[in-house]
């Protein structure tokens, strides 16, 4: 067992895990942060996106041991300091572009990092940034624009209805 | 103005809050203090005789509470199939044990054969691989064709042989339908395959299960979307456990797409362990476990043959298919290429004489069940795609010819026993084609071709059934269960009404759509309607949500609930008005005595019916609940015109789709947002299904993508914005709500859109391509514009 310690969401977090607990299971086992999900085994559906020192990760991809010193930010960070919605979290809802949830925080993550990148991005930008997040309820018309309506842009124009 | 609340409305969804914070609770979110884990042990062969499972050395190592083989559950039942097709000759098919671990032989990849039970999830996993097993592996069966072979390998050694039923419908249609044949002045052929799926809901599969010494009660908290069915299923037939010391609950589940509707071995073990241990037990499916272990969907090899008269009407349509049933019987396996497949084969169109012919047969593969759509894809696929091909062997207009067979005249019995309510095939084909813009199509196509890009057209209709399903007439079709739903509508003393459903939503958006309709019918806000669903404990025996039915069959329930609360608060309201009952009109949440301003506001009439001092006790009784269960009278019957244009890379073979335009009738619609979301994710797996996905097993049995590296998902750069339009309504006559159901439509209406798009790009490059299989991949169709 290693003891690592890193900060989550702005607040310190520690423990003991094994040399092979990633950084999801730290995050979902030991600190009980369960937004973040788990989605597949070959880091391809994006379901555990998190921050790592501002890069977007799949969290299932990096040892817990390797984000020790780290500023992690999970979904459960996201939102504005009042506990409403921050941006692209009120775009996906007032954009019906989630469903089941399961995919929406690693969606949210992935969609954040896009736009700290890229603020106004096209449509093609955002259909190949998300390359990485698989969602198997929406068909990502909604995903897309809500992300591209979190940008400020007028989605209304854009996307076909 | 569109409407901001009730029905019509679209509201933002209450339930994404939880969603976009991550406070959602699914079911491996759930951790029980003291709980042990499971790893599972799984053939890694797809046919073999178990020898000899040698536990000795993983007993021993650290953590390890206890290992699991097909021997611990010898005296305990197996997993039941609910649903008993009888087959030509008047025979129940065959039906093969089906062991919670395997005994004695394995059948399949994913065969669970040992279970090790430990404290931590790594213990376990490093435990299963230190179990020995001996198998002899067998010849495998994986092809449906050479499985029905003489002399083939038995997928079960009891059975005659590996068909499970041969099924003809309607039989005494057969000599009419093959002399129709004869007299025919044009007949088309197609020979084709339903490829297989794998539903892919984004949460893998987990199971909980929990025991009480204290009270003998087993909890099994598991991602499914109907957990009084898992109940009643795991209960009576496998566990013996009766209802009222087993609750199983379905908390926040993240997608079904059909695959979670079924009772699965890891739900009984874990109940199992659980009391077997007193400690609560879990198990988390990793994603190659998905792989391996969810029932998949489709898998049908069919030829389907349409006969025309001179005048180009359809005068009979013949089809044989053999449908993958997989290792086992899943639970509702063996209706799917039946009675949900062969009772569509009309389509939209009135050909007179129909006859289907379905021959399932088990294989050395994943069991096989309803994913998406069920059967309803396989049949719109066939004939969509055979019309179409008869469109270009006549050289006429595919749409035309289309329009010429509508059935236009409602309710319409069709050759295949069921009688579709309402429609109207003409207005969702106009929509259509006032969506896709047709008239632009060539000047489209030519900008195609300048940049070396062939452009195609692909248009198809589809019906479906769904509000699944009238319980007397699924009963005589070998359905061994209701189909009817359940709610308990509560109105709590200060008017705030908590609805039990047993409906289940895992991505459907009830906990917003359905207190529109309860309010709606009160006259309140919706934010005072809560629903509660996904707990056995919670609501009344219900059904669960599959074949689009939580609206028409669950909102039916509701309504019917609701109506009780109406009648019985119209009287406590009369009593304080002192008025008479047949005076009291519910009005904007308020009860008014008819033609005055003599008025009570809905809370001091729910108010009154807890506290009842001024009540007319003598009458009836304190407190206002009413449960109402719903059998529906018959199916109802979504359909629709769909449009894709796709682009194909002549040098790649790569196809894109450009366009995609979805016409539906819904019926009513309560919330558009949400049914036009329906729609969205049902073209993506329809395009999925089309262009990219399909299982793949070699010759022995080994899934070759079995996992997101192999497997192709779509993706957000595989599908464009899409358009979708439900005005066209033609309400269903025979529910309260007059709603149809839309969470399928866009798997079952899309792919022959696709496949038509692409084989008319095809053709008009001067290609004689008249089908390819799918997933149209790209060297598939590399391969038919070189072949």
């Amino acid at each position: 067992m290693t003891k690592v310690t890193m900060t989550v969401n702005g607040k310190p977090a520690s423990g003991d895990v094994e040399g092979r607990t990633l950084l999801v299971q730290f995050l979902r086992e030991n600190l009980r942060l369960t937004g973040t999900h788990v989605g597949c085994d070959t880091s391809q559906c994006g379901a555990c996106v998190v921050h790592v020192d501002g890069k977007a990760v799949k969290s299932c991809t990096m040892l817990a041991a390797e984000a020790d010193g780290a500023e992690v930010t999970t979904i459960e960070g996201m939102a504005n300091a009042d506990g409403s919605l921050n941006t692209i979290q009120q775009a996906f809802q007032d954009h019906h572009g989630l469903q089941c949830g399961f995919c929406t925080p690693g969606m949210v993550m992935s969609a954040s990092a896009l736009l700290a990148d890229n603020p106004r991005p096209t449509e093609a930008e955002v259909r190949d940034y998300l390359e990485g997040n698989i969602c198997r309820c929406t068909g990502y018309h909604n995903i897309v624009k809500a992300i591209m309506a979190a940008s400020g842009q007028d989605v209304g124009a854009i996307a076909a209805e | 103005m569109p409407k901001d609340h009730g029905i019509g409305a679209s509201p933002k969804r209450r339930e994404d809050v939880r969603f976009l914070t991550g406070a959602g609770n699914y079911t491996d979110d759930i951790n029980i203090h003291g709980q042990a884990y499971v790893a599972f042990l799984r053939s890694d062969v797809a046919h073999g005789r178990i020898k000899g499972v040698d536990t000795s050395a993983a007993t021993d190592m650290p953590g390890v509470v206890r290992i699991f083989t097909g021997a611990d559950f010898e005296g305990v039942g197996g997993l039941p199939c609910g649903w008993q097709v009888t087959d030509r000759h008047g025979e129940p098919m065959q039906e093969p044990a089906h062991p919670v671990l395997a005994q004695g032989k394995v059948r399949h990849v994913g065969d669970p054969i040992a279970a090790v039970v430990a404290d931590t999830p790594e213990q376990a996993r490093d435990a299963a691989e230190a179990i020995e097993v001996d198998i002899e592996e067998l010849p495998a069966v994986i092809d449906m064709k050479a499985a029905l072979k003489d002399g083939a390998p038995k997928v079960h050694d009891d059975l005659t042989s590996n068909l499970c039923y041969d099924w003809g419908f309607v039989e005494e249609n057969k000599a009419a339908v093959d002399e129709a044949f004869g007299k025919a002045a044009h007949v088309t052929t197609l020979e084709l395959v339903n490829n297989r799926l794998i539903a892919n809901p984004m949460e893998p599969r987990v199971a909980v299960g929990d025991y009480s010494r204290a009270t003998d009660e087993s909890t099994l908290y598991t991602t499914s979307q109907n957990p009084h069915v898992i109940r009643l299923l795991m209960g009576a037939f496998v566990l013996g456990i009766p209802e009222h010391k087993l609750r199983v609950v379905a908390p926040d589940v993240g997608g079904g797409f059909g695959t979670k509707i079924f009772h699965y071995a890891e739900e009984a073990f874990c109940t199992f362990a659980a009391r077997q241990l007193a400690r609560p037990v879990k198990w988390t499916a990793s994603r190659s476990e998905a792989f391996i272990s969810d029932a998949h969907g489709r898998d049908h090899v069919t030829k389907i043959e349409l006969a025309l008269n001179g005048d180009n009407n359809f005068t009979a349509l013949r089809t044989e298919t053999y449908a993958n049933m997989g290792a086992y019987l899943s639970t509702f396996a063996p209706s799917v290429p039946t009675w949900l497949h062969g009772t569509l084969m009309a389509g939209n169109y009135k050909t007179p004489l129909i006859y289907v012919n379905v021959k399932a047969v088990f294989t050395n593969t994943v069991p096989v069940d309803a994913y998406r759509g069920a059967g309803r894809p396989e049949a719109t696929y066939q004939l969509e795609r055979v019309i179409d091909k008869a469109a270009r062997e006549l050289g006429v207009d595919p749409i035309e010819l289309r329009r010429q067979n509508f059935i236009t005249e409602f309710p319409y019995a069709t050759p295949v026993a069921v009688e579709y309510d309402t429609g109207d095939y003409h207005a969702t084909m106009d929509k259509l084609l006032e969506m896709m813009d047709r008239d632009g199509f060539d000047a489209r196509a030519a900008e195609s071709q300048k940049r070396g890009k062939l452009r195609g057209l692909g248009v198809n209709c589809y019906i479906e059934a769904c509000g699944i399903a009238p319980s007397n007439l699924v009963g005589q079709l070998g359905a061994r269960a209701g189909l009817y739903e359940s709610a308990t509508v509560r109105v709590n003393a200060t008017g705030s009404i908590s609805v039990m459903t047993g409906s289940h939503s895992h991505g459907q958006g009830h906990e917003t759509a359905f207190p529109q309709v309860i309010a709606e019918m009160l006259g309140i806000d919706e934010s005072m309607v809560e629903i509660v669903h996904g707990d056995t404990a919670k609501t009344p025996m219900g059904m669960g949500t599959y074949g689009s039915r939580s609206l028409a069959v669950g909102g039916s329930a509701m309504v019917r609930a609701t109506e009780k609360i109406i009648n019985k608060a119209k009287k406590i309201a009369a009593h304080l008005l002192e008025a008479s009952e047949a005076d009291i009109e519910l009005k904007d949440g308020a009860f008014t005595v008819a033609g005055t301003d003599k008025s009570v506001a809905w809370g001091d009439v729910t108010l009154a019916a807890y506290v009842p001092h001024n009540y007319p006790l003598d009458e009836i009784e304190p407190g206002l609940e009413e449960t109402a269960f719903y059998d529906p009278a018959n199916f109802t019957y979504p359909a629709g015109a769909y449009a894709c244009e796709v682009e194909v890379d002549p040098d790649t073979g790569k196809v894109t789709i450009e366009r995609f335009a979805a016409a539906d009738d819904f019926g009513n619609v309560v919330n558009p947002m949400i049914v036009t979301g329906q729609v969205h994710g049902g073209l993506a797996q329809g395009i999925g299904q089309a262009l990219l996905e399909g299982a793949a097993y070699d010759e022995n049995g080994q899934l070759l993508n079995g996992s997101y590296m192999d497997y192709a998902m779509p993706r957000a750069d595989d599908v464009p914005f899409f358009q979708v339009d439900h005005s066209c309504q033609t309400p269903c006559t025979h529910n309260p709500l007059g709603v149809k159901g839309c969470g399928e439509a866009g798997a079952i209406g899309s792919p022959p859109a696709v496949v038509n798009a692409v084989v008319d790009a095809l053709q008009r490059a001067g290609r004689e391509v008249t089908h390819i299989d799918m997933p149209l991949s790209p060297a598939r169709v590399w391969a038919a514009l070189n072949g």
